[in-house]
Formats: C-alpha cells, sequence, structure tokens
C-alpha cells in the first residue's frame, strides 16, 4: 500500500502538481491517468522517488520515502520494480544479461540459478529464446516486455509502469494490461500503472486516479467510469465521436438491465 | 562521497576489468607513437640548443631521460587519456543519464554514484601508471633512435648519458603525478557525465567539458606538484 498526501510539485515558475492525496491498494492494479502533460510521470517518479514534491508526503506503508537516509531507500528498492516509458533497457547488454543484472547485483545465486529465473520471467511475458538479442533488435511491444520480465526479476512488492502500453497495436496492449493485472493478482502487490488508453482504463482499473491540470479530478474504478457526472472524466475517457456511441448504447443497455 | 558500500563485488570487479582494458588497450597505440617523437624531438631540439656550448655531448641521453621520467611522458599521456578516455567516460555516463538508465539502476537500488565511477577511477588508477611508465620508456627509446640516426652521437655516448646523475626520486615523481592526473581526468569527465541534462547537443558539450577541463586542471596540478616536489 502506498499513500501520497499533499503532493505539490512545481518545476521553475510552472505548478505541475497541485496537493494530490490518494491511496494505492495492495493486490490491485492503480491506474493514473490524464491527459498528455497531466503530470503522470512526475507523479509516478515523486513515488519512487526520482524526483522530490515541492512539499508533501509519499507513504510506503508506514514509511516516509522523503524522510527515509540512501540506506533505507536502497532497502526499499530492492522491493521495487519498474517500466519507464522509454523502456531504459541497457542497450549494450543481451536481453538475458538485462534481465540478469538485478540478480548479479544483488543475489549470490549460481549462474544456472539466475538463469533458470530470467527464463521464467521471460515465460511469464511470453518471449522465450530470445535471450542472446540486444535490445535494438527486438521490436517495441517486445522491448516493454523485456522491460516488465526486468522489473519482475527480483520479485517486487511494488511494481510501477509508466505508459507500458503505449505505443502498440490493441491487441498487444491489452496482452501487456492481462500480464500486469495477473502479475499483481498472483504476487498481491502493489501495482501503479500510467495510461492515457481508455481500454486500460475499462480493463484493468481496479482504483483509478484521474489527474487534470494538476489535481485529482475524479476517483472510483473501472465500474464506476460510465455512469460517472463527472464531465471531465467523461470527456477523457469517450474522446471520440465513436467512444461516445458506444457509451450512449451501454449506457441504454444498462438501463434495459434494470 | 563516492566510495561507499558496494552491492556486489564481483560486479564491480568485472567493470573494473572492463574498463581497464577500455584505458590499456584502447590507448597502447597512440601512447606509442606520440611518445617515440615526444623523445626524438627532445634529443634533436637539445642537440641543437647545446650545439657550440662546453656541455659534453652525453648529457642528450641523461636530458632526454630526464623530460622524458620528470615531465614529458607523464603530462603528455595524461593530456592525450583527458582527450581519449575523458570524452569517452562522460559520453558513456552521459548517455546513460539521459536515456534513463541511471534512473533505472537507481530504482532497482544500485547505488549509481558509485557503481558507474568507482570502477572507472580504479581502473585509471591502476593502468594509467603502467601506460606512463611505457610512454617514459618509448619516448628514451625514440630519443635513442634520433640521436643515433642523426649520425653525431655515438651508441655509447647516449647510453652514457642515460646512466649519469639518476635520482629515483624523479621516478617516484613521475608516480605520483601520474596517479593525480589518472584521478583528476576520470573524476572530472564522471562528473560531466552523471550530472548531464538535456539532450544530444548537451551531451556533446558535457564530453567537451571533460577534455578542456580535464587538462586544463592536469596542468594547473602538473604546476602545482611541481612546485611542492621539487622544492
Ligand atoms: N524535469 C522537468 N523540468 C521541467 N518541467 C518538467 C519536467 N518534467 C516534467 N515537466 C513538465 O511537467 C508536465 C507534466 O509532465 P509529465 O511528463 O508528467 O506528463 P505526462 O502526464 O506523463 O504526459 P505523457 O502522457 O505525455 O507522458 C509537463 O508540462 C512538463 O513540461
Ligand atoms: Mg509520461
Amino acid at each position: 500500500m502506498i499513500r501520497v498526501e499533499g503532493i505539490y510539485k512545481s518545476f521553475k515558475d510552472a505548478e505541475i502538481l497541485k496537493g494530490i492525496d490518494f491511496l494505492f491498494e495492495e493486490g490491485k492494479t492503480n491506474l493514473i491517468i490524464g491527459k498528455s502533460g497531466a503530470g503522470k510521470t512526475v507523479l509516478l517518479k515523486i513515488l519512487v522517488g526520482l524526483i522530490k514534491p515541492t512539499k508533501g508526503h509519499v507513504w510506503y506503508d508506514d514509511d516516509d520515502l522523503c524522510s527515509m537516509n540512501k540506506h533505507e531507500l536502497i532497502t526499499l528498492r530492492m522491493q521495487v520494480g519498474m517500466l519507464f516509458q522509454g523502456n531504459a533497457l541497457f542497450d549494450s547488454m543481451t536481453i538475458e544479461e538485462n534481465i540478469r543484472f538485478p540478480l548479479d547485483m544483488f543475489t549470490k545465486k549460481t549462474l544456472k540459478e539466475k538463469r533458470t529465473r530470467v527464463n521464467f520471467c521471460l515465460e511469464r511475458v511470453n518471449l522465450e529464446g530470445i535471450n542472446n538479442k540486444y535490445p535494438s533488435e527486438i521490436s517495441g511491444g517486445m522491448q516493454k516486455r523485456v522491460g516488465i520480465a526486468r522489473s519482475i526479476v527480483l520479485k517486487p512488492k511494488y511494481l510501477f509502469a509508466d505508459e507500458p502500453n503505449s505505443g502498440l497495436d490493441p491487441k498487444t496492449a491489452i496482452r501487456i494490461d492481462e500480464l500486469l493485472s495477473s502479475i499483481t493478482k498472483d504476487n498481491n502487490i502493489t501495482t501503479i500503472i500510467n495510461t492515457h488508453d481508455m481500454n486500460s482504463v475499462m480493463e484493468i482499473g481496479d482504483n483509478i486516479c484521474f489527474l487534470n491540470e494538476g489535481k485529482l479530478e475524479w476517483k472510483g474504478n473501472k465500474s464506476e467510469v460510465l455512469e460517472s457526472p463527472n464531465e471531465t472524466l467523461q470527456e477523457f475517457i469517450f474522446a471520440s465521436p465513436f467512444l461516445q456511441r458506444l457509451k450512449e448504447n451501454a449506457l441504454k443497455n444498462l438501463e434495459s438491465e434494470k | 562521497m563516492i566510495f561507499r558500500k558496494p552491492e556486489n563485488w564481483s560486479m564491480y570487479y568485472k567493470e573494473t576489468i572492463r574498463q581497464m582494458y577500455d584505458i590499456g588497450i584502447g590507448s597502447l597505440m597512440i601512447i606509442f607513437v606520440v611518445n617515440i617523437f615526444i623523445g626524438a624531438v627532445t634529443a634533436v631540439q637539445f642537440t641543437y640548443q647545446l650545439s657550440g656550448t662546453f656541455i659534453p655531448k652525453y648529457y642528450i641521453g641523461y636530458i632526454v631521460r630526464d623530460m622524458a621520467i620528470i615531465e614529458l611522458a607523464v603530462t603528455f599521456t595524461s593530456i592525450i587519456l583527458a582527450g581519449k578516455v575523458g570524452s569517452n567516460m562522460a559520453s558513456e555516463i552521459g548517455g546513460m543519464r539521459q536515456k534513463e538508465h541511471i534512473d533505472a539502476m537507481e530504482i532497482m537500488g544500485v547505488n549509481t554514484s558509485s557503481y558507474l565511477v568507482m570502477p572507472k577511477i580504479t581502473a585509471a588508477l591502476i593502468v594509467i601508471p603502467i601506460l606512463v611508465s611505457l610512454a617514459a620508456l618509448v619516448s628514451i627509446v625514440g630519443g635513442y633512435i634520433a640521436t643515433i640516426y642523426s649520425g653525431s652521437f655515438s651508441h655509447e655516448e647516449f647510453i652514457q648519458g642515460l646512466r649519469s646523475f639518476f635520482k629515483p626520486q624523479n621516478v617516484k615523481m613521475m608516480y605520483v603525478k601520474a596517479f593525480v592526473f589518472s584521478y583528476i581526468l576520470t573524476s572530472i569527465a564522471c562528473y560531466q557525465g552523471y550530472f548531464v541534462k538535456g539532450g544530444s547537443i548537451e551531451l556533446g558539450h558535457a564530453s567537451t567539458r571533460a577534455v578542456v577541463f580535464g587538462i586544463i586542471v592536469i596542468l594547473m596540478a602538473d604546476y602545482f606538484l611541481a612546485v611542492i616536489l621539487t622544492g
């Protein structure tokens, strides 16, 4: 469980986050949604401590991230996995070396044990047999999945993903969503995902934090989205005329069911 | 501040070996060529300056040797490495910063300022003094070749010079300089890379700054060390 309290963040004179309070729950896929530029990445980086908030607190269970010393932060980070918006795969290492890196760094396992774990993680993301390729030799969607494999290799308690399915075709995108969702449920971890993809919202949104103009505009889960009276949310999720028609039909179906 | 407790020593060890290989093998050729000519030029130049004076001919061997050991081999080598290794390290670390590799490592719990910097400094402190010894040797050989080929000297005269007035203190001075310069050039390069912001233009600037600052600081340190060590 991660709780943020009164998070403010400004860059020079631009105030990006203006007081965010939210509870990210364990065993659920928590989504941070919002328009491009809404501050999702900034919030996510604040959550993991890569950016310091101007004001406010981030609580991991009962520990305040902002008052941790370097040693405590490193200890916490052993339990954190993160997928970056740009993947951040180490481009001069092979796929296997990338995924093995945290194991090499922090465990005393033998090479064979590490290989087994690497292959397990690769299987988990449906990518077998690419161990010796380099990141530049595989497609964007595969890179995302390798990024996920690397972020779960140390069995994190907290998993962060910054737009795990942007730039992918809808089918692959949904597969990645399902993957993240099942990893979360299977291991009962706290997962936080940044997205502006309405499919993700409707499929895996257990707990949604909607950012708009630096504030928490709306919170809820996927089944509450459709009937929410919040207009900004409706405009954001059902952005195109096509989606609006789908929404009207869905609402009509709901009515007739009742 | 950089030397904190690392994670898994074997990773540091592996990275240090890789860096040693990069710095050492990668720089052998250029250091060899440059120092041959430095030795040769020293010999030719001093033969010219001393001709017509009462200073004995064999002094050339002595001058070439001490110029190489005290000053030229170590300073030239360090300046060349500030250009070659310094820019390389700055852009390697800077590229990792910009591609969020450093952030990714931080999230894993890696102490990046230590993992990315310590092996480089260690490797430099081991390899550069070796390169400098080699440079001094090659430089003396260069001086020898130049004097012998000019025809005005005999093999014996040069060797006699080489054997004259030898002070072990000078060799010590060479190694002190080599260690100090290695530390300077790697730490400046790593600093410039680690704190780079922006994009590829800024990365270019950072790697240029690594070289320029590296050379300037090396020459300043050279002056102060000369004052301290000869005083
Ligand atoms: N390091 C920084 N310095 C200055 N401004 C920044 C910095 N990082 C982010 N910003 C600003 O913060 C705002 C939010 O950026 P952020 O990257 O969080 O958006 P986002 O919601 O992740 O968008 P996207 O969906 O496009 O990834 C942007 O207006 C950006 O200009
Ligand atoms: Mg973003």
